[in-house]
């Protein structure tokens, strides 16, 4: 879990929901450090075993930020910045055909 | 600079162009564009400056001191780049170095490029990859635990958002680095309830023959200033032997073993930190050779005095030509430069070697001490080649040590890509990036050989995830038809 450093620049808030969550962000962050700032520990369940995995190196190298972002799910959360409006959800293991027919 | 916000806003084809937005990739673009020669910079991060440099434009850190003289410095590298004529795709992702079919072999490539969900192929006569480095990887049990990053996680969230772990800190592992972020959490403002530094002792002896030469370079005084900041306020565990993180669904505890005795230390947040590697994904699917670099004991491509790789047209310039920091980094970026330029036919031989001979002396001195930091700080055996078989390796496929060792023995596996047809090491979306060094390491211990003859992973484009849609989308040629049409 994070939390902001006193002094930080304060920038324009934007909204977006995590699992249905209302959360807000600070505009200029990536999706993941929106999560970690909102004490988000987890983004997804692991395909294999199913545990739950969080961000790990936050420079494009691990693939553990995976998230779903608008319905599209395997982004890499700590490269897109967030948007106003954005629909964040953990990502739940491998995916099932039923999705990929949706 | 000319920003690219939109793929179709890339022209068919550039001189040249720079993969990475770092020091030498920054300084590469700026230095050929200044030499008249037409280049487009990409990188996938949103804002320029890499990893080092982070947010250096953008960053809601408003206290200077937090992060210190030598990161501010990165706003000059980032200025002169503006200045210059060069494109600048951020957020634009390189997946694919292809020949270009429509011109002789080694006269061009066609590179695939990614932006905002829309892929291009486009053409480039030369490429610089500056791709920089990743953090080594540092298996030890429950590093897949929620609440265990990398301590370059922790910076670059602290860089690019002002933000800090809150709770419970510890640090753990060894190199520069580790003393660097110690000190900017802490001015930050996060609890630091230790560090555990694991830096083998006998690692002292080895690099002693490095001391004159190190004590001779810049690295002595600032990294002195550093540790002696870190050492007085911060509670500072030497001589850690093993490390393990513990918790059900995220991390509750460390433990931390000194020779016989164990301690327990009840955390929020572990970051773990043991050096930096090339980033290799992107030059090993590009087809150039690599040699297994014993000092620094990683994988380098191999490279002539211009950074040329083994591939004619593609140099690699920074970090990912070998560790050397962000000094020589820029430095380099701009030796590749010239090379590239002199390929262009844009300088000739010899003011090419008289733009050189400057850059190549400061070269020498950036880099000077360089050795003694990597024999100081070279991962102890155990934490390179896990111990304990429970140990994941492939973070992606849930891979474990003892699984590594036993396919190894039993089955007589000599090399990682054998190892990852049987085990699927190395064939998540991370496509071996947190493993391989483990793999290969695991495999030459097994098989009482070195990881030079081991090998590494066969990369393949693509080396960064597209969708089929994406792939799907990019418009066909008429010999790409024809090559599927029956």
């Amino acid at each position: 879990m994070f939390r902001s450093m006193r002094d930080a620049k304060a920038g324009a808030r934007l909204s977006f929901t995590f699992d249905g969550r209302p959360l807000t962000g600070r505009e200029g962050d990536t999706v993941t450090a929106s999560l970690l700032a909102n004490g988000v520990t987890a983004c997804r369940e692991t395909p294999v075993s199913g545990v739950p995995r969080a961000p790990y190196c936050l420079m494009g190298v691990c693939f553990d930020c995976l998230i779903v972002i608008d319905g599209i799910g395997n982004r890499q959360g700590c490269l897109v910045p967030l948007r106003e409006g954005m629909r964040i959800e953990t990502q739940h293991g491998r995916r099932q055909p039923e999705e990929m027919r949706g | 600079m000319k920003a690219v916000t939109a793929i179709d806003q890339l022209a068919e084809s550039y001189d040249l162009v720079v993969v990475g937005a770092g020091p030498a990739g920054l300084s590469a673009a700026a230095r050929a564009a200044e030499l008249g020669v037409g280049v487009l910079l990409v990188d996938e991060n949103p804002a320029p400056g890499g990893q080092i440099y982070r947010a250096v434009t953008t960053t809601p850190v408003s206290d200077r001191d937090v992060l210190g003289a030598d990161y501010w410095r990165g706003a000059e590298i980032v200025a002169r780049f503006e200045r210059s004529q060069a494109s600048y795709a951020g957020s634009c992702t390189l997946w694919s170095i292809g020949p270009d079919a429509a011109v002789p072999e080694g006269g061009g490539f066609e590179i695939g490029l990614s932006l905002d969900g829309r892929a291009r192929l486009i053409g480039a006569r030369q490429l610089i990859l500056a791709t920089g480095a990743q953090e080594r990887p540092f298996p030890i049990p429950g590093w897949t635990l929620p609440g265990v990053m990398t301590a370059g996680a922790a910076q670059i969230a602290l860089k690019s958002a002002a933000i800090v772990p809150a709770g419970r800190t510890v640090i753990a592992g060894c190199g520069p680095l580790l003393y660097l972020l110690a000190g900017q959490l802490a001015a930050a403002g996060a609890e630091i309830v230790a560090v555990l530094d694991t830096t083998p002792r006998s690692n002292w002896l080895k690099a002693a023959a490095a001391l004159p030469d190190f004590l001779r370079s810049p690295y002595l005084a600032k990294g002195l200033k550093l540790m002696a900041k870190a050492r007085r306020s911060l509670r500072f565990v030497g001589g850690v032997t093993g490390l393990a993180a513990e918790g059900a669904d995220k991390l509750a505890t460390v433990q931390v073993e000194r020779g016989g005795s164990v301690e327990t230390i009840a955390c929020d947040t572990l970051l773990l930190h043991q050096g930096v590697i090339p980033s290799v994904n992107l030059s090993n699917a590009a087809g150039c050779t690599h040699d297994f670099d014993t000092v620094q004991h990683c994988w380098v491509p191999r490279l002539d005095d211009w950074l040329s790789s083994s591939e004619p047209g593609i140099a690699i310039a920074g970090d990912g030509a070998g560790i050397g920091g962000a000094e020589s980094a820029a430095l380099r970026g701009e030796v590749a430069a010239l090379g590239a330029a002199h390929r262009l036919g844009r300088l000739d031989a010899s003011e090419r070697d008289r733009a050189a001979a400057p850059l190549r002396a400061e070269l020498a001195r950036a880099l000077r001490g360089r050795r003694f930091l990597d024999l100081l700080y070279k991962p102890a055996p155990q934490f390179l080649a896990p111990r304990r078989d429970e140990t994941i390796i492939c973070r992606c496929e849930e891979v474990t040590a003892g699984q590594v060792r036993d396919t190894a023995v039993r089955l007589g596996v000599t090399g990682p890509n054998q190892m990852k047809a049987f085990l699927r090491c190395g064939m998540g979306p991370c496509q071996g990036r947190l493993c391989g060094p483990t793999v290969v390491e695991l495999i030459a211990e097994a098989n009482g050989t070195t990881p030079a003859e081991v090998g590494y992973y066969r990369l393949r484009p693509p080396v960064k995830p597209i969708t089929l849609a994406e792939l799907a989308a990019l418009p066909q040629s008429e010999a790409a038809v024809k090559a599927v049409v029956r």
